[in-house]
């Protein structure tokens, strides 16, 4: 794909989504939780009900909007709290070094070992479903990657001239740290961070569907797809469009960090040619 | 070669030995949410007298460093507790979800290599062409696809409207149930397959030995098979070892939408029903099966290239 045209796309996938989702009370045509009239249960798509209605009669359209506020704020929020976590650990592991050092790099390796979305089922086994839950367990999952990215750019940029120069005027460790370190290590850690809201977008779908995030009859549009599991064969819409959602908003959210890996990471660029 | 494999075992121990302890103290520190899970469901109603019977049943009312210990040895003998539901050792109820499991995981890996290796060479070999283009944007798209939703269209087109496949089941271990689950979990490592080899055979493309061969008149099919095709193995070996784990991870999904009767299963069922021992031993197999793919790929990539050192 050529240079930017993916960072076009996925920005405009991605704002679409966003829009969606912002302006949903304004965009939706019915309510989607209280708005069900089974008179008008498994609707096809038409003019009155655009992506048709599902098994209770609410308007998909409306809940698939609505929908977009549930993976955005899991997908945002749960982000931030792993790229806060992996940057602090990594960033604080690849400068102090020593003991503190181990017991960072210990930690990563476990975390890596345990598969993201078992991890994340286990800590919903412990909490009860719910959109909390859901941003504790996955935000606490996936800041190993980012972990180890900060470690390795700490590593690398506490030897350069700027950063010793900081020492000798007698700035503080955490002082280089923020002001010294982390804006130098950036760039990659916006494109990982954006990758992983794609990741998190299905983690949360999935475990939805599994039936342990978002409970019915909240728009998540992974447990929109779990209720539409027994209504494929009469209703296949219910399952078309929510999924469709899902697919856009991850699409966009990959090729947004394709392109911009392009720019805030050439070198990655020209090794992917 | 066997130093190697016993150094890269000890390696794993304090991995495993973290996890275990993690997982122990996620489920048994965190106050009452062993016993007590089982009236915390909604389902039934324990009083304070049943409640303290479990807890001694379970040894849940020993100190928790005892506990701790009693867990640890235990694992040193393979023996992973009893089911908190059926009464049945855990080691017992994980070894029969095993091997279906195993069977899903190899089945989409290999859907995955054998598409998505040729498919990455193939647009590496032509860069730009409408091969490239498409396999490219058909590898972005395959990571997005959420696997349930693509499990549930394939389900729709292939089983209810064509009459092609079973639906959903295990078929007591007839292939024809495997096809559609193995479709739809194997299309994520397909498509970074067929991204990490094009990557990698387009590295290799421009390094000196290739333009050398080239130079030296060697054909093309030979510097194809002589020294990409070697060259970009050990990077697809790493991705087929790391995308094996991440399957078993995510065929939790795909075994439930399928009814496949596998360990991911098992693992969501004893979710829902708070079977912690369950939960936790399966979870800590998942780890092991992690741990154990990767170290194999390892050893194959240091017995593919010889530049690897078995340190």
């Amino acid at each position: 794909m050529k240079f930017r045209t993916n960072l076009v796309i996925g920005a405009v996938l991605f704002a679409g989504v966003v829009i969606a989702g912002i302006f949903a009370p304004w965009l939706a045509h019915t309510d989607p939780v209280m708005d069900a009239n089974l008179m008008y249960a498994e609707e096809a798509p038409g003019s009155e009900f655009w992506f048709g209605t599902d098994a209770q009669g609410r308007d998909i359209y409306s809940r698939v909007l609505y929908g977009a506020r549930i993976s955005l704020t899991v997908g945002i929020v749960s982000q931030l709290i792993n790229t806060v976590i992996g940057v602090c650990l990594g960033l604080s592991a690849g400068y102090w070094g020593g003991w503190w050092d181990d017991v960072v790099n210990g930690l990563t390796n476990m975390m890596l070992a345990i598969p993201s979305l078992i991890f994340a089922l286990a800590i919903m086994a412990i909490l009860n479903p719910g959109l909390t839950s859901l941003l504790i367990a996955l935000g606490l999952t996936n800041w190993s990657f980012t972990c180890r990215l900060a470690r390795a750019s700490a590593l690398s940029l506490k030897s350069q001239g700027y950063v010793q120069a900081a020492k000798v005027l007698g700035y503080g460790d955490i002082r280089i740290m923020l002001t010294q370190l982390l804006p130098n290590m950036l760039g990659p850690i916006i494109v990982i961070g954006t990758l992983g809201m794609g990741g998190a977008v299905l983690a949360e779908a999935a475990l939805s569907f599994l039936g342990l995030g978002i409970r019915p009859p909240y728009p998540s549009w992974g447990s929109m797809l779990s209720d539409a599991r027994d209504q494929i064969t009469t209703a296949p819409w219910i399952s078309i469009f929510p999924g469709l959602a899902i697919f856009v908003t991850v699409l966009g959210l990959n090729l947004l960090g394709d392109g911009l890996r392009d720019i805030l990471d050439p070198q990655a660029r020209t090794r992917r040619a | 070669m066997l130093s190697f494999i016993v150094r890269r075992l000890l390696q794993s121990l304090p991995i495993i030995l973290a996890v275990a302890a993690l997982i122990f103290v996620m489920f048994s520190v965190i106050p009452g949410t062993f016993a007590s899970s089982m009236s915390d469901d909604g389902r039934s109603v324990l009083d304070a007298e049943v409640m303290a019977r479990m807890n001694k049943e379970f040894g849940l009312d020993d100190p928790v460093y005892v506990r701790f210990g009693k867990y640890v040895s235990q694992l040193a003998t393979f023996d992973l507790g009893t089911s908190f539901r059926t009464r049945q050792p855990v080691a017992h109820v994980i070894a029969d979800r095993l091997w279906p499991t195993a069977q899903l995981a190899f089945a989409s890996m290999l859907f995955a290599i054998l598409i998505g290796v040729p498919l990455g060479f193939v647009a590496a070999l032509r860069p730009g062409s409408w091969i490239d283009t498409i396999s490219m944007i058909g590898a972005v798209s395959g990571l997005s696809l959420p696997k349930f939703w693509l499990g549930l269209l394939l389900m729709y087109l292939f089983a209810l409207m064509l009459g092609w496949l079973p639906s959903f089941g295990y078929g007591g271990g007839d292939l024809r149930y495997l096809i559609l689950p193995s479709i739809a979990l194997g299309v994520a490592p397909l498509a970074l397959l067929a991204r990490t080899t094009r990557a990698a055979v387009l590295d290799i493309m421009n390094a000196d030995f290739v333009r050398t061969a080239r130079s030296k008149g060697m054909s093309e099919s030979k510097v194809v098979r002589w020294h990409l095709t070697r060259n970009a193995l050990v990077i697809i070996l790493t991705t087929i070892g790391l995308q094996f784990g991440t399957v078993i991870g995510q065929a939790v999904v795909i075994e439930k939408l399928f009814s496949w009767p596998g360990l991911g299963s098992l693992l969501v069922d004893s979710v829902t029903l708070r079977d912690i021992p369950v939960v936790q031993g399966s979870i800590l197999v998942i780890v092991l099966l992690f741990l154990l793919i990767n170290m194999l790929v390892d050893v194959l990539c240091a017995i593919i290239d010889p530049r690897i050192k078995y340190t």
